[in-house]
């Protein structure tokens, strides 16, 4: 897949230091601000963007992204709407679509999860992270991804031992989502001593591995990126600042400069972490 | 996976029964976080050494337990006003003289004794009418586990009797306000504690539903209402059913009453949905007034795996309704789902209005105040008892005791023929 144009925009987003993958739910909390805020992403120095595509039983995520969910879908987001939105939106980042498989399975006019990814590469969506998706199921969904040119990438996780992380690899292509604790998603205020852990065991796997579950500001991107992750994924710590805004009533140009100015603030600090580690002949921690 | 292989038995050079995929026929599977795959593992192998190959003695003491704290075997009783009334032999499996109420003590009582095999410190488990958490909070208390019931916040308000068992047996109950708040939400948030905490944690799920090994687990922990009901006809009717008739919400009431006999196919196997209020589904208000999943539903992933689901166009799942708490979930068991695109379980569902008048039939007529689940099985009865042959087999899944509250609400709402004068509890019961 590696001469495929989506799959290369993922490996350059990685190939020049940290990249820093945000996440928001589309549509949350209505689809014009929500352009807004991924556009707001893509300025602050954004390398991916995930999208989130809400599905109505998001069992892997803590309470802020549950809300947004809520938000989105009492809006009107649809899978056909978050496709529009895709097409729609200005960014020149790459955008991977985080969804549940229910939702991959059921689209189109034949079951199963060809016709959603067809429809994915038709719009210039890049890859897949799908939380229910393990890697015993995901053969239908791996087998379109190649079809058609696009990544999935899987969750390793702090619970994921030596064969399942072979099973899981050997799905996984673009990066590897790199679960920074057990749990949910939810922002934390410290860094979670399995990320270090998780990340040695890793060091052998040639994806690149992004971080995320808890990480809500620049200092801790930094000590993520310094302890060797290769990108930080950030979702509630955003999706808060959609989430208050949305409760003052602020104006959605206000809440797009409070996103970028927190995406320059992450985006820092993985820079910074990636400058704080110990250097190699080429620089690189490779 | 541990798939189809088979090994031998280090012990006794005994062939060792394998949990297989997880599959039933298009349906099944394990749809959930990664984070939980190797606890699901864990569980799978425990299934297998413990549940079908009975290391360390684990079924027998289940057997042991589910008679000496559970009552077990129930009786098969023959209902001589109901044979009566429809001209037929109708025998009452009485799952509600089993500890607790309900047919939920087989699964709870097993798989809280195989947490405690498996070194598992701490229960967590889901909710609808409560009778599920009322069970694994009782079987929690008599094997010495700490236990975390998640339930519905609208659910609490319904149940107020089962959440007050858990909490006096010692069980924490936690209220789930996300969505609508019932089964659906709860079984959801029960995942995330799952997700955070599956190194010390087992999660008892309540019906034949989620990840495999889970479906088939509960099926066998439940299968012994079926072994018993098999066995006590021959004995009693002198033959097999005709039919055999069940209600179905997650499908382990069914599956228990139906698995000693699928492979008789002599007996017909009724699994009787809630029909609510109507069959629709109102897509754009993302509701379906009813829980008919195995009627209406179509196919999809929820909840760890693949069956019929009630969902809109796009895959989001829709709110379900039933007058009865405990059948309202928009899924269903994935063997059940396959049993029925086999046509070897017929999937048939009575509304909102038959099962209140079924419950007070056999309140009046037989004595039994049934649950509300119950109450659907004889509305149907009660409908179409022409079809049913010449000996019936219905479960009485559980008492009513629970829904007494529910009942007098819900009969007041509607003409109901057969109901008793309640107007003296016009102010509620409290």
């Amino acid at each position: 897949m590696s001469d495929d144009a989506a799959a290369d925009r993922v490996a350059a987003a990685f190939a020049d230091g940290p990249a820093f993958v945000p996440y928001l739910a589309v549509g949350d909390p209505d689809y014009e601000s929500s352009l807004a805020y991924v556009e707001a992403l893509a300025e602050g120095g954004a390398d991916v963007i995930e999208l989130g595509l809400p599905f109505s039983e998001p069992i892997a995520e803590g309470p802020t992204i549950q809300n947004a969910v809520v938000r989105a879908l009492e809006a009107g987001m649809t899978p056909t709407r978050f496709f529009e939105f895709v097409e729609e939106v200005d960014v020149d980042v790459p955008l991977v679509c985080m969804t549940y498989y229910n939702l991959i399975y059921q689209f189109g006019s034949e079951p199963g999860p060809r016709p959603f990814v067809e429809k994915a590469a038709e719009v210039g969506l890049s890859g897949f992270v799908v939380p229910d998706l393990p890697a015993e199921e995901a053969g239908p969904l791996r087998a379109a991804c190649d079809e058609f040119g696009l990544h999935l990438i899987s969750i390793v996780a702090p619970t994921t031992d030596e064969a399942r992380l072979e099973k899981l690899v050997g799905v996984s292509s673009g990066y590897l989502y790199v679960q920074a604790r057990l749990g949910v998603t939810g922002a934390s205020s410290s860094v979670s001593d399995q990320t270090g852990e998780s990340l040695a065991r890793l060091s052998g796997v040639a994806l690149p591995k992004a971080v995320g579950f808890g990480i809500s500001s620049g200092e801790q991107a930094a000590t993520i990126v310094e302890a060797g992750a290769d990108g930080i994924i950030v979702g509630s710590a955003l999706v808060d600042i959609v989430a208050d805004g949305h409760e003052r009533g602020a104006s959605t140009e206000s809440v797009a400069e409070r996103l970028e100015t927190k995406a320059r603030e992450l985006k820092q600090g993985a820079v910074d972490g990636y400058g704080r580690r110990t250097p190699t002949p080429e620089g690189t921690s490779d | 996976m541990s798939s189809e292989r088979e090994r031998s038995d280090p012990t006794e050079g005994e062939q060792w029964v394998s949990a297989g995929d997880g599959k039933f026929g298009r349906y099944g599977g394990q749809y959930v976080p990664e984070a939980l795959m190797p606890a699901i593992q864990e569980l799978t192998d425990a299934y297998e050494r413990y549940v079908l190959n009975n290391e360390d003695g684990f079924m027998d003491e289940f057997r042991r337990r589910i008679r000496d704290f559970g009552g077990r075997p129930t009786p098969l009783q023959r209902a001589d006003r109901l044979s009566e009334r429809y001209d037929t032999e109708v025998y009452l499996k009485r799952e509600d003289l089993l500890h607790g109420g309900a047919h939920k003590l087989n699964n709870a009582l097993g798989q809280v004794l195989l947490a405690k095999y498996m070194g598992k410190e701490r229960i967590i488990a889901e909710t609808g009418a409560g009778q599920h958490g009322t069970a694994t909070a009782m079987a929690a208390a008599h094997l010495g586990m700490p236990c975390e019931v998640y339930m519905g916040e609208r659910d609490i308000n319904r149940q107020r009797p089962n959440v007050f068992r858990m909490k006096i047996n010692g069980s924490e109950v936690t209220p789930v306000t996300t969505g609508r708040g019932t089964l659906k939400e709860a079984i959801s948030e029960t995942m995330r504690d799952w997700a955070t905490n599956v190194e010390d944690t087992h999660y008892v799920i309540g019906s034949v539903v989620g990840p495999h090994p889970f479906p088939q687990m509960v099926r066998d922990f439940q299968a012994i209402i079926s072994e018993e009901a098999r066995r006590q006809v021959r004995e009693t009717a002198g033959r097999l059913p005709d039919s055999v008739v069940a209600c179905a919400g997650g499908g382990s009431n069914t599956m228990g009453s139906f698995h000693h006999f699928v492979d008789d196919e002599s007996v017909d196997l009724l699994a009787v949905e809630a029909g609510g209020s109507s069959l629709a589904v109102d897509e754009d208000e993302g509701v379906a007034p009813n829980s008919a999943s195995l009627s209406t539903g179509s196919e999809g992933v929820l909840h760890g795996a693949r069956t019929k689901l009630l969902q809109d166009h796009d895959g989001q799942i829709v709110e379900s309704h039933s007058v009865s708490s405990g059948l309202d979930y928009a899924g269903v068991g994935p063997e059940l789902a396959s049993l029925v695109d086999e046509d070897r379980v017929t999937p048939v569902n009575v509304d909102d209005d038959a099962a209140i008048e079924g419950f007070h039939r056999l309140s009046q007529e037989e004595g039994i105040i049934p649950a509300l689940e119950t109450a659907h099985a004889f509305g149907y009865l009660h409908e179409h008892h022409e079809g049913l042959g010449d000996v019936t087999v219905i479960n009485v899944s559980g008492r009513g005791d629970k829904d007494l509250d529910t009942a007098i609400e819900e009969t007041a709402k509607r003409d109901v023929a057969n109901a008793p004068d309640m107007s003296m509890f016009d102010g509620g019961l409290r």
